[in-house]
């Protein structure tokens, strides 16, 4: 890799040693991949994957420390991932031990850390940050250096910005260095694709199902995906975005997806339609029975198959404003309908901060509490992070959730209709 | 014997048991929960992983074709390494996905820890290796199996 002179100073220590530490691990990083530059981080903001004290993970506080004392805190604000524990958020008093004696142990620490490394606002912290109410919303082209699979997979495919698949603390180091190694989603060639995906359903496919579908089968490829038009149009609008958002963060935690494209709607589809798949491209034909399949497939390793489930999770990642209203209507109806006032399954339903405060200032809010609904800024993820919740029947629509948790995955009217009867059984 | 010749993304030597997963090892599913509670060996938790699954993959030649899943992979790598918990090496039938990437060069530039980690080794490694063999990483990118 050619460095210019600057870059090269900061490598040979002109800033410090910790700076030095920094870029060469970018160097090496991009040497990896054959990166023959650095290119500027040209995003306003980052977005870093880690939101988490854990004990565990004092390696990586270590290393935040280092920055922080080499005084490495004047590169780009960022947003967080959600933080892991939620006093709303059902637990009992062993959890809550485990949690707060034997996990998040780390959690002040790590918070006053990012405030020293310049995280946004103290409403920062979740996964969905390029939401209009959290702001970090990058324009197309522009280059990033965010972790989260989900995040990036949708800043990448959506919105049509640039960045790599960046690991945890990699990520940092670009907002902190000002420049990230150019290969991979930041070139032409990089972002085309490696696979048609030809979706020949009769119905509109859960978008985690058929994510997650996807993902298994392309791994880190980039799908180019054919046949949606007919349920999510030809523009963006705020029902695709969410559709995709859902969509892509099954392809990027069932697989290593960190762009797809879909015809005739995501910005560089549009813009350059077939140009986009490279010539050796690969065919994946879905149907409703490879859905099925897929869906069938999936490994139930709750101890007890049957168990009534004890708690569900909505929100993996986190729900835009209008998919909380829509989860209330649905919610509000069904019970009515089936001559009930509350849920027979405590569930948790995870958005933004910044999301809830929208969310809570309609009657929405007061008919999912009345409902027995639980609105968190949560991550599900870590809060299921513990050999406790490996026993507890949890159930979720999430199949990000269900990949790196004991969380049993239903689709969306399943779970509708379990959370809504009287006697909590699939 | 035989021998695999591949690329060398983080320098060393080592001789160690196989650990084979044919499919995409998903770094935060499979070392989240035995790094978080110091389980003995680091058995993998990763339930979509019946190659791996529970088997333990501290000082094992973890042979595999790439990484997938959260962005939280590298972090999670980097950490294990940091701990002195990690496999003995890294070896890939593919090439390297930024994630492990990160991680091994994070542990590489930032620990003192030893993880050699070879890529490129190619579709025959992966189907000719096989759990329990012996492995050799040598400074140059071989691999011998046996």
């Amino acid at each position: 890799m050619v460095l210019t002179p600057e870059q090269q100073a900061l490598l040979d220590g002109s800033k410090g040693e910790v700076m030095a530490k920094i870029v060469k691990t970018l160097v090496m990083y991009g040497d990896t991949f054959g990166a023959e530059r650095m290119v500027p981080v040209t995003g306003k903001y980052g977005h870093t994957v880690i939101s988490y004290g854990l004990k565990v993970l004092g390696p990586v506080l270590d290393v935040f420390d280092e920055i922080i004392d080499a005084g490495l805190t004047d590169g780009q604000k960022f947003t967080a991932d959600p933080r892991p524990l939620d006093r709303n958020v059902p637990s009992n008093l062993l959890e809550d031990l485990v949690f707060k004696k034997i996990m998040y142990t780390d959690q002040g620490r790590y918070e006053k850390q990012m405030e020293k490394l310049g995280i946004l606002n103290d409403d920062a912290y979740t996964c969905t940050c390029y939401l209009d109410q959290v702001g970090n919303k990058p324009e197309k082209g522009e280059i990033l250096s965010w972790a989260e699979s989900s995040a990036v997979v949708y800043a990448n495919s959506v919105l049509g910005a640039r960045c790599n698949r960046n690991s945890g603390i990699i990520e940092l180091f670009g907002s902190v260095a000002g420049f990230v190694p150019e290969f991979g989603l930041l070139t032409d060639e990089g972002r085309k694709a490696k696979w048609i995906v030809e979706v020949n359903c009769e119905k509109k496919p859960e978008p985690q199902l058929l994510g997650s579908a996807i993902g298994m089968k392309v791994m880190e490829d980039v799908p180019y995906v054919k046949g949606l038009d007919k349920w999510l149009g030809n523009e963006l609008t705020d029902a695709a975005c969410t559709y995709l958002k859902d969509f892509g963060a099954a392809t990027a935690s069932n697989g290593a997806v960190g762009l797809y494209h879909i015809e005739g709607l995501t910005p560089e589809a549009k813009e350059l339609g077939e140009t986009l798949i490279s010539e050796d491209a690969q065919v994946y034909v879905i149907d409703d029975a490879e859905l099925e399949r897929v869906k069938a497939n999936y490994p139930v390793i709750w101890k007890d198959k049957e168990a009534r489930p004890e708690l569900c999770f909505i929100g993996c990642p986190h729900l835009t404003f209008k998919q909380l209203c829509d989860w209330t209507d649905a919610i509000d109806k069904r019970l009515e309908e089936n001559g009930l006032t509350k849920l027979s399954v405590p569930t948790v339903f995870t958005a933004s901060p910044a999301v809830i405060k929208e969310f809570e200032k309609t009657d929405k809010a007061n008919i999912l509490k009345r409902s027995g609904g639980i609105v968190s800024y949560i991550c599900a993820l870590m809060y299921m992070n513990n050999p406790l919740c490996k026993k507890k029947a949890v159930i979720t629509c999430s199949n990000k959730l269900r990949t790196y948790t004991s969380a049993r995955y239903y689709t969306e009217d399943e779970i509708l209709r379990i959370i809504t009867r009287k006697e909590a059984r699939p | 014997m035989k021998q695999f010749k591949g690329r060398v993304i983080v320098p060393g030597t080592c001789t160690a048991e196989a650990l084979v997963s044919h499919s995409g090892f998903n770094t935060l599913a499979s070392f989240q929960m035995a790094i978080m509670f110091n389980k003995k060996g680091i058995p993998c938790g990763d339930q979509n992983n019946p190659d791996i699954y529970n088997q333990k993959m501290q000082g094992k030649a973890l042979c595999l074709p790439i990484t997938i899943g959260s962005t939280t992979g590298g972090m999670i790598l980097y950490t294990v390494l940091a701990a002195g918990k990690a496999p003995a090496c890294m070896l890939f039938s593919e090439s390297i996905d930024s994630l492990a990437a990160s991680g091994a060069i994070m542990g590489d530039v930032w620990t003192d820890s030893s993880m050699p980690v070879i890529d490129r080794l190619g579709p025959e490694f992966l189907s000719t290796v096989q759990t329990g063999m012996k492995v050799t990483v040598k400074e140059d990118g071989i691999v011998e199996i046996e």
